[in-house]
């Protein structure tokens, strides 16, 4: 099926998210959509996915145009789309979540949509269970299950929107060896990115868009540098790793572990030095979050001990932990960081040292201001959390990190973010380190996570799997480490 | 042309549905509203009698308006104070108690029985707050609940401990001692003190959220209570407070009621003024100065309604109708007119963007 985008403009008040997009997508082609966050990529595909309808342009499928007023209409003309986030119902199974958005009311017939989705799954190489709670499904599996049910609604156009976000290497591959299967079936696939090598990896044609609009489009294989100059106008070079004398033990946990779930098995033990920065791997779930909650007091272990800075901390509240200057960055920024509904301003007022009843708004204003301005803050003292883009939510949220830091625990601190915006992100994190602040960050990004950690912890079903000193490792043996192989050894260890 | 929608469709929405309701009521859209008028403000303004029914519809007024400014921090901490009702109800019980118990001068027994309302409406709105907490009581039911238990406690003190000398009756008890009356304007029941305390609530209620840290707090944890915990806002504490500012103030409606309105306890003492008060702070869109227009009109028609029957034949529940077809009908035509403006804006942006 050939899909053609003819002058899409789409505004959201003052923004212009999109503005005059023309992309024409042949059958049964991989093309790649790239640009980074806030390029209008993930509007554009909502639009064409029947979430958004465009103020103006055209959509023409197979060389007709036609009206797209909801998503339904969308999937009925062949479009299907798979969300960053799978649009998965945890509490349901996963026949019910695969039958849950087929057509018609009244007739559900289980038997024959169970005979299908296996099929289906058996087709793809999935291994996906009827019957298991989509909760226990990783994110990939998510998107397996949901790949699948589009298939059964009938797309013939996929969209995939940032599909590898927190996913394990090995379903990413999986992941593309099935679109590329798909492709050769006729599907046209668009996959949106702002991952250059991911792009360059899968796809047969890129569009590269930048401040809502196309600005190139190429036949892959091209240079990467050629892309990162369409994006950015310029090539980013990787900066080196600096050496950073390690200071006092900062953070230290003794033989830590919870009463039940993630981490009852084996006692955790670690010791992090004033401005050290650890890297915590693995695959999403397998504990990460757990152990940063412990770390950051918002849970008690069951047994073993914590010390901040000397000073045992074992059982003291959350906000005792933040009196000790120990601060946690969850991974969802509106939903455990900012407010919605609450301005910039309001956000520093919250986050800010002056205690007093009254809150002087003036000076408050005149101080976002200045903020804004030093963070490079897209947006106003009065604009709202939630008007604003992942990298600059981001930067509110570390310009409301208190000056003085002990440790900083943070989930995917680049996750979502263009390269420009990431590398501010690790310039403020580094300039935090060189103050001696120690850092724990989580991350699914290998590279990451090879550049800036001194250590790597990898979190395997519940466990450290592996403690890797970051310079003397790569990409592969954290790869299998993940994926709960020690290196040198064939079989999972259990 | 959006701006003037966004007024004139809402109110088209209002007076169609209004219309339409009186018609089904089977009388003429005006000679309703024209008793109303006439019944809680008196028409002309300057008729026999109009002082006695402006002083009804104020001392009407005055607990919706208390219950509002309750009700609009409750609702920015996020929470759905079904409550309301208990507390204002609570607050008359209380203040009935030191009436009926404690005889001191007059300044002073006024004064304990203001306080009273207070605290028992505070603490039968932490009582709410601490299911809500503690024990992870949703706080519309543990709200609801807690209306049915002051509500038969009422029953029971009227028609138990508290009966009237001679014979027991359920229509209320025994008139309070009149010092314990909320201080009226001679005849006429009007207390300046309460309409000054409710003004005075919904400024400082205003002040809150508009210079307070501890109101931008609230704020934030009826928003995201996730983001606030981790900013080091306690969260629970900050819950708590909300439901003891509301249930205070709420309380002083029921004293009110109970020694202004009605100076004794009867088994309806909150008129339902809590419950009205909801619909009041969604309409002013929990804004307090639109609370003393829009609570004002609620009680003109609430005092209002009763002679519809006399003079129309028509059911004075009517009134009640009105109030919540009101309600409706502008939210949903505020909220359409909303839609409507950022369809055009859209489109209007659109076509300047090409052009």
């Amino acid at each position: 099926m050939s899909l053609e985008l003819r002058d899409i403009h789409k505004h959201f008040g003052p923004v212009r998210a999109n503005d005059g997009i023309s992309i024409t997508v042949e059958t049964g082609t991989l093309h790649g959509l790239l640009g980074e966050n806030g390029a209008g990529k993930s509007t554009l595909m909502k639009v064409l996915s029947g979430f958004h309808s465009a103020d103006s342009g055209e959509i023409i499928l197979d060389g007709k145009t036609i009206k797209l007023a909801s998503p339904v209409d969308a999937i009925a003309a062949g479009i299907g789309m798979l969300h960053q986030d799978p649009l998965v119902f945890l509490p349901f199974s996963v026949i019910d979540n695969f039958v849950l958005g087929s057509p018609g009311e009244r007739r559900l017939d289980r038997a024959a949509a169970t005979r299908e989705l296996n099929e289906l799954s058996e087709r793809y190489g999935f291994n996906l269970d009827p019957e298991t709670p989509a909760r226990l499904l990783t994110v990939g599996e998510r998107q397996q299950l949901e790949i699948l049910r589009l298939l059964w609604l009938g797309a013939r156009v996929l969209i995939l929107d940032e599909p590898t976000t927190g996913i394990s290497a090995d379903q990413r591959a999986k992941l593309f060896v099935t679109l590329k299967a798909l492709a050769k079936e006729g599907m046209s696939v668009i996959f949106v990115s702002h991952k250059l090598e991911e792009v360059a990896d899968l796809c047969e044609r890129v569009t590269v868009m930048t401040r809502g609009k196309v600005v190139g489009e190429a036949e892959l294989p091209v240079p990467p540098e050629q892309l990162v100059e369409m994006m950015f106008g310029q090539a980013i070079e990787i900066r080196d790793r600096d050496q950073v004398s390690l200071g006092s033990s900062h953070l230290a946990l003794d033989s830590i572990r919870t009463a039940t779930g993630l981490l009852s098995e084996e006692p955790i033990s670690l010791e992090v030095q004033a401005g050290e920065v650890i890297g915590i791997a693995g695959m999403e779930g397998s504990g990460q979050d757990t152990f940063l909650r412990i770390c950051c007091g918002m849970r008690a272990p069951k047994e073993g001990r914590v010390a901040v800075g000397g000073q045992d901390m074992t059982g003291k509240h959350y906000r005792d932990y933040l009196a000790a200057d120990v601060k946690y960055l969850p991974a969802g920024r509106l939903e455990e960081g900012l407010i919605e509904g609450l301005t910039i301003t309001e956000h520093f007022v919250l986050a800010g040292e002056d205690r007093s009843f009254f809150v002087d708004w003036g000076a408050a204003r005149k101080r976002a201001v200045e903020q804004v301005e030093h963070y490079t803050i897209k947006g106003t003292e009065a604009s709202t959390a939630e008007s604003l883009s992942g990298g600059n939510q981001q930067r509110v949220l570390l310009a409301m990190l208190p000056a003085e830091l002990t440790v900083l625990l943070m989930e995917h601190p680049t996750r979502g973010l263009d390269i420009e915006s990431a590398d501010w992100v690790w310039e403020q994190l580094l300039a935090r380190r060189e103050q001696g602040t120690s850092i724990l960050f989580a991350s699914a990004d290998l590279d990451e996570l090879l550049r800036y950690s001194d250590r790597i912890l990898v979190f395997f079903s519940g466990r450290v799997i592996g403690e890797l000193d970051a310079s003397a490792t790569n990409v592969d043996e954290i790869g299998l480490l993940i994926g709960g192989r020690r290196s040198g050894t064939e079989g999972v260890a259990s | 042309m959006s701006r003037v929608n966004s007024v004139l469709l809402p109110a088209a929405v209002v007076v169609a549905s209004v219309v339409g309701l009186l018609l089904l009521a089977g009388t003429n859209p005006w000679d309703p509203l024209k008793i109303i008028v006439e019944g809680s403000i008196g028409w002309p303004p300057l008729e026999e009698g109009a002082a006695r029914k402006v002083g009804d519809t104020f001392m009407v007024w005055v607990p919706i308006a208390l219950a509002s400014a309750g009700l609009i921090v409750t609702f920015n901490a996020g929470m759905w104070n079904i409550g309301i009702e208990g507390q204002i109800i609570m607050g008359a019980i209380a203040s009935a108690w030191i009436a009926r118990e404690i005889s001191v001068s007059r300044p002073i027994l006024v004064f304990l029985v203001i306080l009273a309302g207070a605290v028992g409406g505070l603490l039968w709105g932490l009582l709410v707050g601490v299911l809500r907490t503690a024990g992870g009581v949703n706080e519309i039911f543990g709200g609801l609940g807690l209306d049915f238990v002051a509500l038969s406690l009422t029953t029971y003190l009227i028609i138990g401990p508290w009966a009237r000398s001679g014979v027991a009756s359920t229509s209320g008890t025994d008139p309070f001692p009149e010092d314990s009356y909320l201080p009226a304007l001679g005849a006429i029941k009007l207390s300046p003190l309460a309409v000054g305390i409710a003004l005075l609530a919904l400024v400082g209620v205003w002040l809150l959220f508009k210079g307070t840290l501890y109101g931008l707090k609230l704020k934030a944890v009826g928003r995201n209570r996730p983001s606030s915990f981790l900013l080091g806002i306690p969260t629970n504490r900050y819950l708590l407070g909300a439901f003891m500012i509301c249930g205070a103030l709420a309380g002083v409606a029921g004293t009110s009621q109970a020694l202004g309105f009605h100076q004794r306890l009867i088994p309806a003492i909150s008129g339902n003024y809590g419950f009205l008060a909801i619909l009041v702070v969604l309409l002013a869109r929990f804004r307090p100065f639109l609370v003393i227009p829009i609570s004002f009109f609620f009680a003109m028609i609430a005092v209002g309604s009763s002679s519809l029957q006399l003079r129309l034949d028509v059911n004075p529940s009517l009134g009640g109708v009105l109030q919540g077809v009101l309600v409706l009908s502008a939210m949903f035509g505020l909220g359409w007119a909303g839609y409507r403006a950022l369809k055009e804006m859209s489109a209007s942006e659109a076509k300047a963007g090409s052009g």
